[in-house]
């Protein structure tokens, strides 16, 4: 599939034919006309079908065979349908409950523990299908005591004795419904290219940042350090100052740079003004991260008066969650830099509930820890000067991601100059 | 070519005892005396036509005994029987059965849980089957017959609930020709009869509540309760006779000369008559399915 097939818009899936069976009929249904019966009774009683397979037998004497999936807004009509239907000789597809195992380990699945994608899940639960919470890849589904609902677990994140699905029966993927409106990912023919005509797409990313906030939702910012290496860093924050961006991930390295350009106008030894590598500039990150070390964070530099400009001064002021998850190699790191990798995970999965847009810049490795943590239905846009970038996201599952293939600074420039205008860096 | 075997049974336990089609009305019961008289009408002009009648033993407590066509159905030597919709009439279908496997079929039955009537539903008409469905029998029952004789069933759904049989609306003459009543069915219905019938022969509203559809045909005769002038030219003009004779008792049920006979021996609109005996196809591994009554292999 191509990303612009399978990304919709989340108020879109809130009027989505969301209820789901399929049925079976079996027989001479071509020649009888049960098969235009069946399909044209479900659209009259305003469900909608798919067929998912049809078999048409070769000779007159030979029967023909169709699976249909039926879709309805609501449980009742679904019924309505089925009831109907069946009088015309359909059959609901057998279908089981889920099987669940408790854990018998901690942190640990029981085998053949059912794998998630990032689809939106249902499990049957005694004859009922219930939404999966909590949609993630890569986890396990845990079902609780009452029976009425079902989440997504991470492995680390398994307490002995919850009843977690095992195999594949009574679990199916709802696939994410395609986009009606030619937005962004409409617009992207390939999800990844650097032949796309750059203002356009950039203009499109500010219109899915509007309608992500239009529906209430949050949008999500992952960056690498080369958003301030390449001077981006004034129009990142005059995107936060300006209510655009809600969240951000990133690791030590953004957050350093960001106040080391505050604090000494280079980035990385830099200057950021004059693009010229400054004497001792190579001090100035470890100068930057001692000073908030002293004060205590980034927070209580703020606090303090010290630090006055900036992304993460624009993320404090304008309260946007930031979780900066560290790595083995981060020097320093600053005080607010999480070092326990589970923990910026499970802090990074509650943080990603209310977002509707990501928007991954610069960076392969925060871009693929969130992109697994996304449930499909959130739109991903991903720019990067290296095409590769957004091939591994794609690799990894995350196929509802577009790709920018270009240098951060004029995509976050065209951006800021599009949702806020003119603005000074 | 043989002679038509067609059987019968005896009016002498014949009554309105139930209600379950819109003609039945327990206060309007049938006259005993007349149902004799006119089922015995019958029998006569079958026998003058040369059909040999096998009568059915009556019994008490069985009023609709009488309509013999809702036995089963007959495919070679393979006799389907029927599964009733209404608990009321399913004490006949031991009685057929014993009857079936006495007279040498194979007997078997369709899986629990599935309604269907018989001839009184399910029709050949060619090489097809045509099959009704809604009031009595059920769509996936048709299906299932389909695939067990290996022929090309096509259900028909029935939309008004007078014509609660594929029988009472819908009437095979030849391989070729069938009359039918076009009230009776919805559009799909009337589509697939339009192009999987030579020669249809269009049945009025008023005729159709006299049973016209209900009709008995035997070589080149029909045999019905009532012929409107219209109706008997055009079945004449196309090289049939008619002989109506009075079935106004039977009606107070619901049924008419079709329904008062079963073709032992298959209908003459039935394609696979005229085949050499062939081996049916072999039985489904179905396990739900009961192979009553067998008889003994050889």
């Amino acid at each position: 599939m191509t990303p612009q097939e399978d990304v919709a818009e989340t108020d879109e899936r809130a009027d989505s034919q969301e209820f789901v069976e399929e049925i079976e009929v079996h027989g001479h249904i071509v020649d009888s006309l049960i098969l235009p019966k069946i399909l044209d009774r479900i659209l009259q009683m305003g469900g909608s079908f798919e067929i998912r397979k049809c078999e048409i037998g070769a000779r007159r004497v030979d029967p023909s065979h169709a699976r249909i999936a039926i879709r309805a807004r609501d449980a009742d009509l679904l019924a309505a349908i089925l009831g109907d239907l069946v009088e015309h000789g359909a059959t609901q597809v057998d279908v089981e409950d889920a099987k669940t195992v408790a854990a018998d380990i901690a942190g640990a699945f029981p085998d053949q523990f059912y794998s998630t994608t990032n689809q939106q899940t249902q499990v049957r639960i005694a004859g009922r299908w219930i939404d999966v919470d909590d949609q993630e890849m890569d986890c396990g589904i845990a079902i609780d005591r009452s029976g009425r609902r079902a989440r997504c677990v991470a492995m680390a994140d398994v307490p002995l004795g919850l009843p977690i699905v095992v195999g594949h029966a009574g679990v199916r993927v709802i696939p994410t419904e395609r986009s009606r409106d030619g937005d962004v990912f409409g617009f992207m023919g390939s999800a990844v290219s650097s032949e796309k005509p750059k203002a356009v797409s950039v203009r499109a990313v500010a219109d899915s940042i509007r309608s992500t906030r239009a529906a209430g939702k949050k949008v999500l910012l992952v960056g690498g350090p080369a958003i301030i290496h390449t001077g981006s860093a004034g129009h990142v924050a005059a995107l936060v100052r300006n209510g655009f961006i809600q969240k951000l991930f990133a690791g030590n390295a953004l957050a350093t740079h960001d106040i080391e350009q505050a604090l000494m106008g280079t980035s990385l030894g830099v200057s950021i003004s004059k693009g010229e590598a400054i004497e001792h500039g190579h001090q100035h990150h470890l100068r930057a991260i001692n000073t908030i070390r002293r004060l205590g964070g980034i927070r209580a530099a703020v606090d303090k008066g010290v630090l006055t400009s900036g992304i993460m001064y624009e993320c404090i002021k304008a309260d946007v969650e930031f979780i900066l998850a560290g790595s083995i190699r981060d020097d320093g790191p600053l005080p607010e830099v999480i070092v326990d990798t589970l923990r910026a995970q499970s802090l990074m999965r509650s943080a990603i509930k209310d977002v509707g847009l990501a928007i991954m810049v610069a960076t392969a490795l925060h871009s693929i820890a969130a992109g697994n943590l996304l449930p499909a239905r959130v739109k991903v846009v991903c720019v990067d000067i290296n095409p590769a970038t957004v091939t591994k996201l794609l690799d990894r599952g995350s196929f509802q991601t577009v790709g920018l293939v270009t240098d951060a600074e004029p995509f976050l420039r065209g951006l800021a100059a599009e949702l806020v205008g003119d603005i000074k860096t | 070519m043989k002679n038509p075997r067609i059987l019968m049974c005896s009016p002498d336990f014949y009554g309105i005892e139930y209600e379950i089609n819109p003609w039945m009305n327990t206060r309007v019961d049938a006259d005993p005396a007349r149902s004799l008289f006119q089922w015995r009408a019958l029998v006569a002009i079958l026998e003058n036509l040369g059909a040999t009648i096998e009568r059915l033993e009556p019994a008490r407590g069985l009023p609709d005994l009488v309509f013999t066509a809702n036995a089963g159905i007959v495919y070679h030597n393979l006799f389907l029987s029927s599964r009733f919709r209404f608990e009321v009439r399913r004490g006949e279908t031991p009685l057929f059965d014993r009857r079936f496997v006495d007279a040498g079929f194979r007997v078997e039955s369709l899986p629990e849980g599935m309604f269907f009537e018989g001839a009184g539903d399910a029709l050949f008409c060619g090489e097809t089957l045509f099959a009704g469905y809604r009031f009595r029998s059920d769509a996936l029952s048709q299906q299932w017959i389909g695939e067990r004789l290996g022929v090309e069933t096509l259900p028909l759904e029935l939309v008004d609930p007078r014509y609660y049989h594929l029988d009472t609306c819908f009437c095979p003459l030849s391989s070729e020709q069938a009359i039918y009543y076009p009230g009776a069915f919805d559009d799909y219905g009337r589509s697939v009869l339009a192009a999987r019938v030579d020669r249809l022969i269009e049945v009025h509203a008023d005729e159709a509540v006299s049973f016209s559809c209900n009709a008995v045909v035997v070589g080149r005769t029909v045999i019905l309760n009532d012929v409107s002038p219209r109706l008997k030219r055009d079945l004449e003009a196309n090289g049939y006779t008619v002989r109506a004779t009075p079935l106004s008792e039977f009606i107070k049920a619901g049924g008419s000369a079709k329904c008062l006979t079963f073709r032992i021996d298959g209908e003459d609109a039935a394609s696979w008559k005229r085949e050499a005996i062939r081996r049916l196809p072999p039985r489904p591994a179905d396990p739900r399915k009961n192979d009553l009554h067998s008889p003994p292999e050889s």
